[in-house]
């Protein structure tokens, strides 16, 4: 791949900025807690995105004891289960995943990455940020309110959301929808701001197609959620009408203990639709950005550049067209009429050909390059693996057929903790390992980062591949326990501890994690600039870490685009996006 | 912007490298605050959208009660449009570059702006009193949710409103409260038009979504 002709082109000289459009704090408390630089809020998003993330983790511990280990734990009832289904899932897709991508990564990342200084309106990302810590404290809230969390699954399937029986019915469920409300408006203050920035506060030279497919994916993931989001909106919305006013937007007639509930004449099902007209969408609102990164990852790791560039891109873009127009593949058995299931089931299949394209770009871009296993490497390929086996797996669970039998049972859960838990995940372990020297200016540690990597990558298929089995044979998912019943062999129970067991060494590995991201912090090799040799941006500043407003009195002036590496002639196997051609053609000229 | 163009450039090719390098760096020539507005104004087309789309799904249901027009919404329907006009007044002069007509347009479409608020929930209490009155009807219920999420939108427009109404008051630099003038104006605009698709389709006779829906083929 060659660049330009270094003789024939006239760059033009790099853009002085006027000091005032920079906000500048003047105190401990505006820079590093009121802060409006977008890098200090990234890591403000990301430490609390991987704190509730962690309380996540330890809910998973308990909910895997109680179903390896069944009656071994008194404290863990089937109420509790049930509320420690939800609150796992619920704060492992919204407030962790899409927090730390979009809010953590796309802070960072995005001013960074496009050559701005920060974000458009860094008074309205600031609040973002506080909006979102909110909404993660009245969820957190929900935990010591009498009653307790919901247990209404992460999906808060009405009527049974808000009807007794449900934990959490007094409070719980009014928390949840409160925070999800809350979430949501933080979110759009932030993903304005992502489009925006991305839009127009780009440095000279940065067309769209210069971009790197890390800024793509953030981008494209923030319109899905900027359009998607105002449906759980209003579902959460009309869930609460329904629970503190007595409307009936979503609760048919319901006979309890032989009386008739105040309600009457809703629809079930019109909650089903808006849930998941957020609720597929938001699988690729997490997947875009990781496929994103992974490709950034890949490229500089194995020196080469990203095969099929134009097509990643529109494969982006389509596959954030299409999630639009696959949500009720979620709702085949909810009594759908089958031509309605034939439609969603052929749109499903379709999003397959763009995500595949993805697939066999990544494997084409690793093709004779010069692979080097670093840990964010090793990570962007595990998370390939893993991703090709969820995806897999939903083609199966995509068709309406294969659907019914599955649907409820271990395999449906097997299969999006793949696809949209371990590979997003993997993605971000290699996000952290690839940008943590950025951040903090020090590496992390090695052989810790390498226990971490193979205990977590390992021990996730030993989670979840067995599980993909006990889904077979019909094993529903959200049962507190299964009791003697004759289909379930007891080879099945040995699975389950067998599960269990490896999701606690997984989750141990988590903590080694955590230590190394705070030992590194301290005690971590000082990294030098741009250790992974990379083109893009972000490494490009004139500090590292990047100091308050990126770049010094200039903004670089981009002469290429992100994926310049090992270029024929050139005398470094990476240019960087903001080389001046002339001194290519120094670096050329040298034996 | 041309996305398609845009979409198909080899941005390896050094042409194309000929090209790009002239690039300002913006997709598109306009603030960004208007950019962020228009976004905006989407996110908020699909909630109203969805909202819509819930209350005709709904309507197709056999159970379904629909709730006497309220005569008071035509008055209220009259205030904001009033608003609206006070606020492209207010856009106009600032054009022209007239402060005080600025002012005098801003402080009018606010007052008719905070008049229709007060009209939608007297319209409440019209809706409470009635005696067909009951909460489990979704009509009732949906008129309630729409209503209230249309005046929080009108709320938030009104503290930018309030921020730009000051800026107005304090100094006389025309040029530095333009831009936020027209920005409101924008969202009154579109406020009142989705009013006005709210209180047509849904709001101002029982069937006239019905007629649609029949149109479309849906019913």
């Amino acid at each position: 791949m060659t660049d330009t002709a270094p003789d024939t082109i006239n760059y033009e000289a790099p853009a002085e900025v006027e000091d005032v459009e920079l906000y500048h704090p003047k105190s401990f408390v505006t820079k590093y807690i009121w802060s409006q630089d977008a890098k200090v809020i990234a890591i403000q998003y990301a430490l609390t995105a991987i704190a509730i993330g962690l309380v996540a983790l330890v809910l998973s511990w308990l909910m895997r004891l109680q179903l390896g280990f069944p009656e071994m734990f008194s404290f863990i009832t089937p109420e509790s289960y049930l509320q420690l289904i939800t609150m796992h899932g619920m704060i492992m897709v919204i407030y962790l995943l899409t927090a730390l991508f979009l809010g953590g990564f796309g802070n960072y990342l995005i001013p960074l990455m496009v050559g701005a200084r920060d974000m458009v309106f860094p008074y309205v990302n600031m609040l973002s940020y506080w909006v979102y810590l909110l909404a993660v404290l009245v969820l957190v809230a929900s935990f010591f309110a009498p009653g307790g969390p919901t247990g209404a699954g992460w999906t808060l399937y009405p009527p049974q959301a808000i009807l007794a029986g449900t934990p959490g019915q007094s409070y719980g469920i009014i928390l949840m929808l409160a925070s999800l409300a809350l979430f949501i408006i933080g979110f759009t203050m932030g993903g304005l701001n992502y489009v925006v920035t991305v839009l127009q506060a780009r440095t000279r030279g940065m067309t769209l197609m210069r971009m790197p497919l890390t800024v793509w994916g953030i981008f494209v993931a923030t319109i899905l959620a900027l359009l998607a989001f105002p449906a759980l909106f209003a579902g959460a919305v009309m869930m609460m009408f329904d629970r503190l006013l007595g409307t009936s937007f979503f609760m048919p007639d319901i006979v309890e203990f032989g009386e008739n509930l105040k309600y009457g004449g809703g629809s079930p099902i019109l909650f089903q639709h808006l849930f998941w007209f957020f609720g597929h969408p938001e699988v690729y609102i997490v997947a875009l950005p990781g496929f994103g990164i992974v490709s950034d990852l890949i490229s500089t790791h194995a020196r080469r550049n990203i095969f099929g560039y134009r097509m990643m891109v529109w494969a982006i873009v389509a596959i954030g067209a299409l999630s639009f127009l696959v949500w009720a593949h979620h709702m085949y058995v909810s009594g759908m009429n089958p031509y309605f299931g034939i439609f969603f089931a052929i749109t499903t299949l379709i999003i397959a050909v763009p995500t595949a394209i993805k697939v066999y770009n990544w494997v084409l871009t690793l093709w004779r390059g010069n692979i080097h296993l670093t840990l964010p490497m090793l990570f962007a390929i595990a998370f390939i693996l893993t991703f090709v086996n969820g995806g897999l797996t939903g083609l199966f669970l995509g068709n309406a057929v294969v659907d019914v039998p599955l649907s409820d049972t271990m395999f449906v859960v097997a299969h999006f903790h793949m696809v949209m838990g371990v590979a997003p995940i993997l993605v971000i372990f290699g996000a952290i390992y690839h940008w943590y020297p950025l951040i903090t200016g020090r590496m992390l540690n090695q052989a810790m980062g390498h226990f971490h990597f193979w205990v977590t990558f390992l021990g996730a298929y030993a989670i979840y591949f067995p599980m993909h089995y006990l889904g077979f044979i019909g094993v529903p998912r959200r049962y507190y326990e299964m009791g003697d019943v004759a289909f379930v062999p007891p080879s099945a129970h040995t699975l389950n501890e067998f599960i269990t067991v490896a999701a606690l060494i997984v989750g141990f590995a988590q903590v080694v994690f955590i230590f190394n991201l705070t030992w590194s912090l301290f005690k971590g090799r000082r990294s030098e600039r741009n250790p992974w040799r990379a083109t893009t941006l972000e490494w490009q500043t004139p500090q590292m870490p990047p100091a308050h407003g990126n770049w010094g009195k200039e903004l670089p002036v981009v002469y290429r685009w992100a994926y310049d590496y090992s270029v024929p002639g050139a005398a470094q196997d990476f240019l960087p996006q903001n080389l001046p051609p002339d001194q290519v053609a120094a670096s050329a000229a040298k034996p | 912007m041309n996305l398609i163009r845009q979409l198909t450039e080899k941005p390896w090719v050094p042409a194309q490298a000929r090209i790009d390098d002239q690039h300002r760096g913006g997709a598109f020539r306009l603030p960004a605050a208007t950019l962020a507005l228009r976004a905006f104004l989407a996110v908020v087309t699909v909630l109203f959208t969805l909202l819509i789309l819930s209350y005709g799904t709904r309507m197709e249901f056999e159970d379904w009660r629909p709730t006497p027009p309220l005569r008071l919404l035509w008055v209220n329907t009259a205030i904001l449009v009033l608003s609206s006009l006070a606020m492209q007044w207010a856009a106009v002069c600032a054009r022209r570059g007239e402060i005080d007509g600025v002012r005098n347009g801003l402080l009018a479409g606010g007052a008719f702006a905070v008049a229709f608020l007060g009209g939608q929930i007297l319209a409440w209490r019209h809706l409470n009193m009635l005696a067909a009155f009951d909460i489990t009807n979704p009509a009732i219920a949906f008129f309630f949710l729409i209503t209230a999420l249309h005046g929080l939108h009108l709320v938030g427009g009104l503290v930018a409103w309030g921020r730009t109404t000051a800026k107005a008051w304090r100094g006389s630099d025309i040029a530095h409260v333009r831009l936020s003038v027209e920005l409101c104006t924008v969202y009154w605009h579109f406020l009142l038009l989705v009013w006005l698709v709210l209180f047509g389709l849904l709001f101002s006779g029982n069937d006239n979504l019905g007629v649609l829906l029949t149109l479309c083929g849906l019913r």
